[in-house]
């Protein structure tokens, strides 16, 4: 079965105090569909005044929104999973025509699970307590969680939706007011779910900005008006928002992606079985979202006493991969993000080879007919070679992985930690002490432990070292967006004595 | 002759050039991670806090080239071009509202840069 381009109006407004309005300067730019390099709309050009308005209209709802009481906040959050997932089908679709990635995708892994973070954050708070503690017989300290006011969050354009409910639900859970600009090559679906959503929350409680970085998400990152940035992006652009915050003295959470390591240890193939399969699989899970994944399991390292048999499955599998029209059901690697993107992956492929690795398969772009010859697609792409290589510390953001040999413990563990960055992992073992010991000893914030890519709210998620801080998709989430409150009250009738 | 680790396209300098003139001084980062990560990102000087942590690689059409320590001990054995491309970046760097972004070619240093740069 295959879906076709779904319809758009000609131009989209920002999402401010509860309506859609034209940018103040009546700019706009066009937003084209990586698919076939088609125009789908026009989207506000947003400027500072924009910007300013936004965030004004979120701090005049945050004194109301905060005292909101916790049912009525978790109603709404409801509400809003509801809403997604009856209109499940159009947002799969204006996702995969906005970002290119395969209609299979998006109807069963991101709208499905935005749906999931919007019902976790509505339970969370029904559910949690704050906490009274008996300092002595007459001093009790209770804890009272406070929200942070206005939030400013800035998404990528990997995963538009689900990047969305990531974080606004804990954000708004915990009593905040946001202001969330969507990245400027996918800002569709986030417009689509205001459309759906307009009503739900009272004006100002969420504001959705269109427009560039330097133009509007620098505003919104450096607004002293606002009282935390959440950001997810890369590692330059994080240092600027956290500059940016340390002059207001504001918090900010930060994911920057990875290079993450998938290891797989000799006893994977000690059957022919389902659990080989998985495996895999869970190795070709690099081509998923066409490596577009923050933790995209990049870096494959194989035992050496099986990577032969190993990699001549792995292969074959890869060549199984069925990569055409997005809007077809059966295609399973879509196009690329952007022109940029596709010109970034086939530079690293260049490099790559240049520095000594090998092509085990694909190495181009891929031609497709019709009007997808106007899109942005890579062949998925399997490179050998060794963990100094420059395409085996950057994130190439493609459906492009790396592999090599380790030949025990020691050295799978030290391969895994030769990266800046440590936000995602994969072990695979039927060994039940490697099980559990190399997860601990790889610095990384999420180890997937025989299986990968999986992101169900309830599980944290959030990096080590330059991958960035703060732990999404779990309650503790929500403490990065609160203050605390201590009422430190004491029952005693006597004076301290000092005066 | 001249060693170099980084050069810019002639395209690329007309761009370098038409942000200074709207812009002021500028500088080159180079970043790493996420989404639009691995790609130069281009500044007004002064707006990003630099320390001996960055290193300089060279200066572009006089404009810094900058990258961090960590990451260039991974591409210290690389030379760097800086090129232009039609895109739509989702970064701060000041080129994205023309509708296009800095990208990078890389090759391997050759064995007499690498005994003189490096």
């Amino acid at each position: 079965m295959a879906y076709s381009k779904p319809n758009f109006k000609e131009k989209y407004g920002n999402f401010i105090n509860g309506k859609f309005v034209a940018p103040i300067n009546g700019q706009y730019f066009e937003n084209t569909s990586p698919i076939d390099n088609s125009l789908i709309a026009k989207y506000p050009r947003s400027q500072k005044e924009d910007v300013e308005l936004a965030v004004d209209a979120a701090n005049a709802a945050k004194e109301a929104w905060g005292n909101t009481s916790v049912v009525e906040r978790a109603t709404l959050l409801n509400k809003v999973a509801d809403i997604i997932e009856e209109n499940l089908e159009e947002l799969a679709l204006v996702e995969t025509c906005d970002n290119g990635k395969p209609i299979r995708e998006t109807l069963a892994a991101d709208v499905p699970l935005a749906v999931d973070h919007w019902r976790y954050f509505a339970a969370v708070i029904r559910a949690e307590e704050g906490s009274a503690t008996e300092i002595d017989a007459n001093t009790v300290s209770l804890i009272i969680k406070e929200p942070l006011g206005v939030i400013g969050q800035i998404i990528p354009w990997n995963f538009p939706l689900l990047m969305l409910s990531w974080k606004l639900p804990p954000a708004l859970a915990a009593g905040n007011c946001v202001v969330l600009k969507p990245a400027e090559q996918t800002p569709s679906s986030a417009t689509l779910l205001m459309e759906k959503i307009a009503d739900v929350f009272p004006p100002g409680v969420v504001n959705v900005i269109h427009g560039f970085g330097p133009e509007a998400g620098k505003p919104l990152a450096s607004s002293p008006k606002i009282d935390k940035v959440a950001f997810t992006g890369e590692t330059t652009t994080g240092q600027l928002i956290m500059q940016y915050a340390s002059k207001n003295l504001n918090p900010v959470s930060m994911e920057l992606g990875g290079k993450s390591p998938n290891i797989f240890f000799n006893s994977v193939m000690d059957e022919d079985d389902a659990f080989l399969d998985k495996a895999i699989e869970g190795a070709v899970l690099f081509a998923f979202n066409q490596g577009e994944v923050c933790t995209c399991p990049s870096r494959i390292l194989v035992q050496e006493d099986i990577y032969d048999k190993f990699m001549e499955r792995v292969i074959a599998r890869t060549e199984a991969i069925v990569q055409d029209d997005p809007y077809d059901v059966k295609t399973m690697v879509g196009a690329q993000a952007s022109n940029d993107q596709q010109e970034k992956i086939l530079s690293y492929i260049k490099i790559g080879k240049e520095e000594g690795a090998k092509v085990l398969i694909g190495g181009a772009s891929c031609k497709l007919s019709g009007d997808l010859a106007n899109g942005y697609y890579i062949q998925p792409t399997i490179l050998e070679g060794h963990n100094n290589m420059r395409i085996f510390q950057e994130e190439i953001f493609g459906p492009v992985v790396c592999v090599t040999k380790f030949k025990d413990e020691a050295e799978a563990i030290e391969i895994a930690n030769d990266t800046l960055y440590g936000l995602g992992a994969g072990v695979w073992t039927r060994d039940a002490h490697q099980l559990y010991q190399i997860p601990r000893a790889i610095k990384a914030g999420r180890v997937w432990v025989n299986c990968y890519h999986v992101y169900p709210a309830h599980a944290p998620f959030g990096g080590y070292k330059k991958s960035g801080f703060g732990r999404e998709n779990h309650l503790m989430m929500m403490n990065h967006y609160r203050q605390t409150k201590n009422m430190l009250i004491s029952y005693d009738k006597n004076k301290l004595g000092f005066f | 002759m001249k060693f170099e680790r980084v050069a810019i396209t002639d395209r690329a300098i007309e761009i370098v050039r038409q942000l200074k003139e709207k812009h002021g001084d500028l500088i080159f980062h180079q970043s790493g991670g996420c989404c639009d990560g691995s790609a130069p990102m281009i500044f007004e000087e002064g707006d990003m806090y630099l320390d001996d942590s960055d290193i300089l690689l060279g200066q572009l059409e006089g404009v810094n080239y900058y990258m961090n320590q960590d990451q260039f001990e991974y591409w210290k054995h690389t030379h760097l071009t800086v090129d232009i491309t039609e895109g739509r970046g989702s970064s701060f760097s000041l080129e994205i509202p023309l509708g296009l972004r800095f990208i990078i070619h890389s090759r391997l240093l050759t064995d007499k840069e690498n005994e003189i740069l490096n």
